[in-house]
């Protein structure tokens, strides 16, 4: 039994890890409507950050995390500013074409800058320890993944819910020459929102590297269960997302424990059915 | 009248030097021609290195010829697994435009799977610098290989296991060929010498999540558990989820093969290393002549603080083979005099004395059983054994 609870709560953990990964994408999906294959560029960019960051000069690790946090979140709207936005009124295809190619490039930046290795991280003692709870023991550095996950959620909800910036998203998106008659600067906002959401990969590819390692394929690997979270969360909901992520990350654990044989690729089979009975994902198609 | 003189002139040196130039390209004619197909670009693009480096190495520490025949590299990029297509037409362009008389390389299993039929037509021998599948060698008489195989990592493994008396191991083995063929060859040395295994597991050759799989493995109470996945950062994963489920303190011994815990990867599993017995064809800590000649070569290549990996000698042996098969052919280049050669290679290598199996065609050599280990704040893999003569292939 407690072996049972042990693999769910690491299936959540894994979940959690999925969620930080993806909410960058669902938001840029589903808010801006640009589709954005190189999302795991900006998770690798924040990986890179973190480790250089702690291998090379020492920096702790709950300090590396708002910065790569901020670091990627700068880089995401320089590169919003510069090069993505000429991307937005080209039909989905291009949009496609671009990214994906932008996924490439990046990894092959990263491959001359930091070589074809992977890269060592870390963790702290307390992180690595297992800590028991409720007589189950669990890693500590799982309990912190739940923690960053459910903080993320909440932070995001309230954002895009309840604030004024939130509201005005909400309105660029449904009608930018409305929102833009209204005096609401969209440009400049869909510069935020796009930093927003890259801050957010490179949190997760941050908090990634002590868990799946990092090197310079990492842009592409995580990008089929990123687009299926996302896919299944339903494109702009966060919360659908949230749950998403989750989601998959217990189904996962639980079958590869239950019926190894085939538990590797029972979430594909969950996606093609969400899909065909849910093409708009939990969410419903509903934003935020 | 001056001008004219001076044209003269020119035209008798050009004519002179054109003379020396053809003279000498003529006394050169007879080469030898290692046409080089390995990963140099793209993910594996890291491993395609260290063989190359030791190909280099080889020649740099032994000089540019064997038997007074000249041997020159001609290197081609097949950019990994999944391109069987490209490394076929490269091959085929070294063979024919080239003129390469034997060819040295291959990483991965259906790379070579793919070039066995062309080998067979040109009837030029191929060293297969890794390629470690079961299958390969049979597709084609001309390959000869000189890195490792599935039943090299597991046997003394298992091997192992039985002499410190553990009688139970569940396996957990990547879903592929290679993970497939260790299963196997672990199960077979196991119980053929009176282990049990207790159950196994099959994971997703990508699987980055092992933390179900790793709790149904505890829950079997196995004494050990035998594991082998991919590299690189699947093993980096898999290493720190065992470590995060705390094996040693069930009381379950974690054995790996070689690769899972390659040397390169070392500083990402940090403590995930610490007691980890796997199993290797190369340690650079072996004391031997060869392995002096060769470390001190490679730190004046590389750097003081390079490693040398398994893949590096692998590629060193390889050219090893080669200038081995000019001396006994008395420096004679055509495929039937070097293939025989090559299938009575002996060789004292770095990695220990290695030689072919001239009916398999397969490589035999020392094993080391290696546990992970603490090093002047480095993790390191120490030697512990030796497993001597180990077969790549059982005949």
């Amino acid at each position: 039994m407690a072996g049972i609870v042990s693999v769910i709560v690491d299936g959540i953990a894994y979940g959690m890890l999925l969620f930080l990964f993806s909410i960058g994408l669902s938001v840029t999906l589903g808010l801006m409507r640009f589709i954005n294959l190189a999302h795991g560029a900006f998770a690798m960019f924040g990986g890179y950050v973190a480790v250089t960051l702690m291998n090379g000069y020492g920096v702790p690790f709950l300090l590396l995390l708002p910065v790569a946090f901020l670091a990627t979140g700068l880089f995401g709207a320089v590169a919003e500013k510069l090069v993505i936005r000429h991307v937005y009124p080209m039909p989905e295809l291009q949009q496609v074409l671009f990214s994906i190619g932008l996924a490439f490039a990046a990894g092959a930046v990263a491959n001359i800058i930091f070589g074809p290795q992977q890269q060592p991280m870390l963790l702290p003692g307390w992180l690595s320890q297992r800590i028991s709870v409720l007589g189950l023991d669990i890693t500590g550095y799982r309990i912190f993944l739940i923690g960053a996950g459910l903080v993320a959620a909440a932070a995001l909800i309230a954002l895009f819910n309840y604030t004024l910036y939130g509201a005005r998203v909400r309105a660029a998106v449904d009608s930018r020459r409305t929102a833009e008659g209204m005096g609401i600067n969209v440009s400049l906002l869909f510069s935020l929102t796009f930093g927003l959401g890259a801050a957010f990969a490179g949190l997760g590819g941050a908090l990634a590297v002590g868990f799946l390692g990092l090197d310079p394929t990492f842009p592409l690997k995580y990008l089929v269960i990123v687009l299926m979270v996302v896919a299944i969360g339903g494109p702009g909901s966060i919360a659908g997302s949230f749950a998403a992520a989750i989601f998959i990350g217990v189904i996962d654990a639980l079958f590869k424990y239950f019926v190894p044989e085939i538990g590797g690729f029972v979430i594909y089979a969950v996606l093609v059915v969400m899909m065909v009975f849910f093409p708009k994902g939990l969410a419903g198609g509903r934003t935020a | 009248m001056n001008r004219m003189k001076l044209s003269l002139g020119v035209a008798v040196s050009l004519a002179t030097a054109a003379l020396i130039w053809g003279g000498g390209a003529q006394a050169q004619q007879k080469k030898l021609t290692v046409g080089v197909v390995l990963p140099l670009s793209g993910t594996y693009a890291d491993q395609g290195r260290h063989y190359e480096d030791g190909m280099k190495l080889y020649q740099k520490l032994h000089g540019n010829t064997a038997a007074g025949v000249p041997v020159e590299m001609v290197v081609r990029d097949d950019q990994g697994p999944g391109s069987g297509d490209l490394a076929r037409r490269l091959t085929q362009e070294l063979i024919v435009r080239n003129g390469a008389d034997v060819i040295l390389g291959y990483s991965f299993t259906p790379t070579a799977m793919s070039v066995a039929t062309l080998l067979n037509e040109a009837k030029k021998p191929a060293i297969l610098v890794n390629a470690t599948g079961a299958a390969v060698l049979p597709r084609s008489e001309y390959f000869v290989r000189v890195s490792i195989t599935a039943a090299q990592f597991a046997e003394p493994l298992a091997r192992w296991a039985l002499k410190n008396n553990i009688k139970t191991v569940y396996t957990l083995v990547a879903d592929f060929a290679p993970g497939i063929e260790m299963e196997g060859a672990f199960k077979k040395v196991f119980e053929g010498g009176g282990g049990k295994i207790v159950g196994g597991a099959r994971t997703p050759v990508s699987a980055m999540e092992y933390s179900p799989f790793l709790q149904r493995a505890i829950e079997a109470k196995p004494e050990a558990i035998f594991a082998f996945n991919p590299g690189g950062d699947v093993s980096v994963a898999f290493m720190k989820q065992a470590k995060e489920r705390n094996l040693a303190k069930a009381g379950i011994k974690l054995i790996v093969s070689g690769d899972v815990v390659d040397e390169s990867m070392l500083a990402a599993m940090g403590d995930a290393v610490d007691g980890v017995v796997s199993s290797l064809n190369y340690q650079p800590d072996l004391k031997n002549p060869a392995n002096e000649k060769f470390l001190k070569g490679f730190h004046d290549m590389m750097g003081a603080n390079a490693v040398p990996s398994a893949r590096t000698v692998q590629g060193y042996d390889g050219m090893a083979l080669i200038y081995q098969a000019l001396e006994k052919t008395g420096g004679k280049t055509d495929a039937d005099s070097l293939l025989a050669a090559l299938k009575e290679a002996k060789v004292d290598s770095p990695r220990g004395p290695i030689s072919i199996d001239p009916k398999t065609r397969d490589i035999v050599q020392n094993m080391y059983i290696r546990r992970g280990v603490q090093k002047d704040g480095k993790w390191v893999n120490a030697t512990e054994e030796t497993f001597e003569n180990i077969k790549g292939t059982a005949n």
